[in-house]
């Protein structure tokens, strides 16, 4: 079985976030670069799960990025990954990175296609989507846990105020996650063999761009906070009742 | 030429947020010069004629009872023909809008805004104005295709009400057979959905322990709000991950965010900073919530949430 891992570089939790070039580009310098979250810590480590409970399966890791998205890709094959693919492009429009990544998809036949629930940059949610609309797959989004047997997978997925337990026959494409797994840290064997794993690098197939970033803002400062006494919380009450209007 | 709204439902009613889909969708067409329409999949019993207040002039059903088990793949092939004739289409930014609204861009090559905040700018093109990084900052986004699909935040936009009735139309088509079997739906009734609450009352480790959230759940109740709570308290079991807020969590965006014995670490943060009026309440006069709040008490949680529950059923004149 082979299973296919759509990575993506972000900037760390913790990075500030401003903007440049007349607030048209994400301010990088000094800036440390991570693989999203939910791709690493769910999907991956998930993935990664599969293959320990049945060695033939084959992971393989795929990133629409430049040169410098290669950190990420090598920690992610020393978690685990057996090869990588980096489409040489930037990840401007959805659209475009879902091409890419279905072009892949559809050439390696994979059984099952993985992504995070959403980058923690362009909260987009949408590269799931897209991969299983362009190969008509079904998708089964927000998932928190993932079983298989045989052919058939069992998930337990997110809805609106609770969750839900599907079954669906491979291929698929599964968005994942907090629940999907626990995050793990590369140890120093899967460090050195990442080196050596092939990372191959394409250049993009030709695609629509259906969107652009016009420009970025922040959000105005908050005014700073009023402090009330711990003695009088009634204050607060009253506060939040005529001045915040909020109850 | 129009615009159309999907309206998400559940347990029989129309959500919140597809009523706020149905006003943006509605000022997004006055903005056009044009109509705006809804689509409801699936056997319901709301009345859905109602949503004409909230400028919809016609809701096109389709009441099989195949499409009552959510299935993006179904759902994304009956849209796509029933927007045929629609340049912009609106979801709602949920869980159910997350799995449709990619599906259908790829389908119909219509630009997709997913977490948008305000209406789109028509002055020069078509630009939409979107939460990134979290909720720490916006993104404009520019579509350049001929449809566009638009998922709008949750909370991110006003209701307002007009007088109306929208006309129903029934929408007939084949429904494709669904790849996705639900085996099983475990929902919690009775509560106010999180993604949706005007009012959050959130815990964290300060509460010390599990037993200890009757004050978060005592004063949730109280203001109709949901219970929500930080990543160290879920991980550790003292709250079910569904209720985990942040960066790697839900992010939502109340009217009002209560924080009890939470120190506002950047991650949780990330996840709660759209809400319109945050208070902190710590013990910890240093706690870094304490800059991205509205209001605060520095005090011990366990003395100061029992009287705010007394001051709250004053104010309500419930005592």
């Amino acid at each position: 079985m082979k299973i296919l891992i759509c990575i993506s570089k972000t900037p760390d939790t913790t990075a500030k976030i401003a903007f440049t070039d007349n607030n048209t580009k994400f301010a990088a310098d000094g800036v440390q670069w991570i693989i999203n979250p939910y791709d690493e810590w769910y999907s991956l480590v998930r993935a990664i799960e599969l293959k320990e409970a049945d060695p033939s399966v084959v992971l393989h890791l795929v990133n629409v990025g430049g040169a410098d998205s290669e950190p990420i890709i090598r920690k992610a094959l020393a978690l685990g990954g057996d090869e990588a693919i980096r489409v040489n492009a930037d990840q401007s429009d959805s659209y475009f990175t879902a091409t890419q990544i279905a072009q892949i998809a559809k050439e390696g036949s994979y059984d099952l296609i993985f992504t995070g629930k959403e980058t923690i940059d362009y909260n987009g949610s949408s590269i799931g989507g897209m991969i299983a609309e362009i190969l008509d797959l079904p998708f089964v989004s927000h998932a928190v846990k993932f079983d298989l047997a045989g052919q058939q997978s069992t998930i337990v997925r997110e809805i609106d105020g609770g969750e839900e337990t599907v079954q669906a026959n491979l291929p698929l494409v599964v968005s994942c996650q907090k629940g999907m797994a626990e995050q793990r840290i590369p140890n120093m064997k899967g460090i050195m063999g990442a080196r050596t794993k092939p990372l191959k690098v394409i250049e993009p197939a030709t695609s629509e761009i259906l969107t652009t970033v016009v420009a970025f803002d922040l959000p105005p400062a908050k005014a700073g906070v009023k402090l009330v006494s711990a003695d009088n919380p009634e204050e607060l009450v009253r506060l939040l009742s005529e001045e915040a209007k909020a109850i | 030429m129009s615009v159309l709204v999907f309206i998400d439902i559940a347990d029989g009613q129309i959500k919140k947020a597809s009523f706020e889909a149905a006003c943006y969708g509605a000022q997004t067409a006055a903005l056009l010069g044009t109509n705006a329409e809804a689509i409801v999949l699936g056997t319901c019993d709301a009345d859905l004629a109602v949503l004409g207040q909230y400028g919809i002039s016609k809701v096109h059903t389709v009441a099989d009872p195949k499409l009552n088990h959510f299935d993006s793949q179904v759902y994304t092939k009956v849209i796509a023909e029933a927007a045929a004739n629609a340049d912009v289409i609106v979801f709602s930014n949920n869980t159910t809008g997350k799995a449709i609204a990619p599906r259908l861009s790829a389908r119909l090559k219509a630009g997709l805004v997913t977490g948008a905040v305000a209406l789109p700018d028509v002055s020069a093109g078509f630009v939409v104005k979107k939460s990134v990084f979290s909720g720490k900052a916006f993104a404009n986004i520019g579509i350049n295709s001929a449809k566009k699909i638009i998922a709008l935040n949750p909370n991110a936009f006003n209701i307002s009400k007009v007088e109306g009735t929208a006309e129903i139309a029934v929408f007939n088509t084949e429904i494709p057979a669904s790849a996705v079997n639900v085996v099983s739906v475990n929902k919690v009734t009775g509560e106010v959905p999180l993604s949706e609450a005007d009012i959050v009352v959130s815990g964290g480790r300060g509460l010390k322990g599990p037993e200890n959230w009757g004050l978060v759940t005592d004063l949730a109740k109280l203001l109709g709000a949901a219970t929500a709570c930080s990543r160290p308290v879920a991980d550790i079991h003292w709250r079910p991950h569904h209720e985990h807020v942040g960066q790697t969590g839900l992010a939502i965006a109340p009217n009002l965010y209560i924080a009890i014995g939470i120190s506002g670490a950047i991650q949780h943060l990330a996840g709660v900073n759209r809400s319109k009026t945050i208070v902190v309440i710590n013990k910890d006069p240093e706690a870094p919530f304490f800059k991205a709040a509205d209001y605060g008490i520095v005090g011990d949680a366990f003395e100061v949430v029992p009287k705010i529950i007394d001051a709250v059923k004053k104010l309500k004149g419930m005592s």
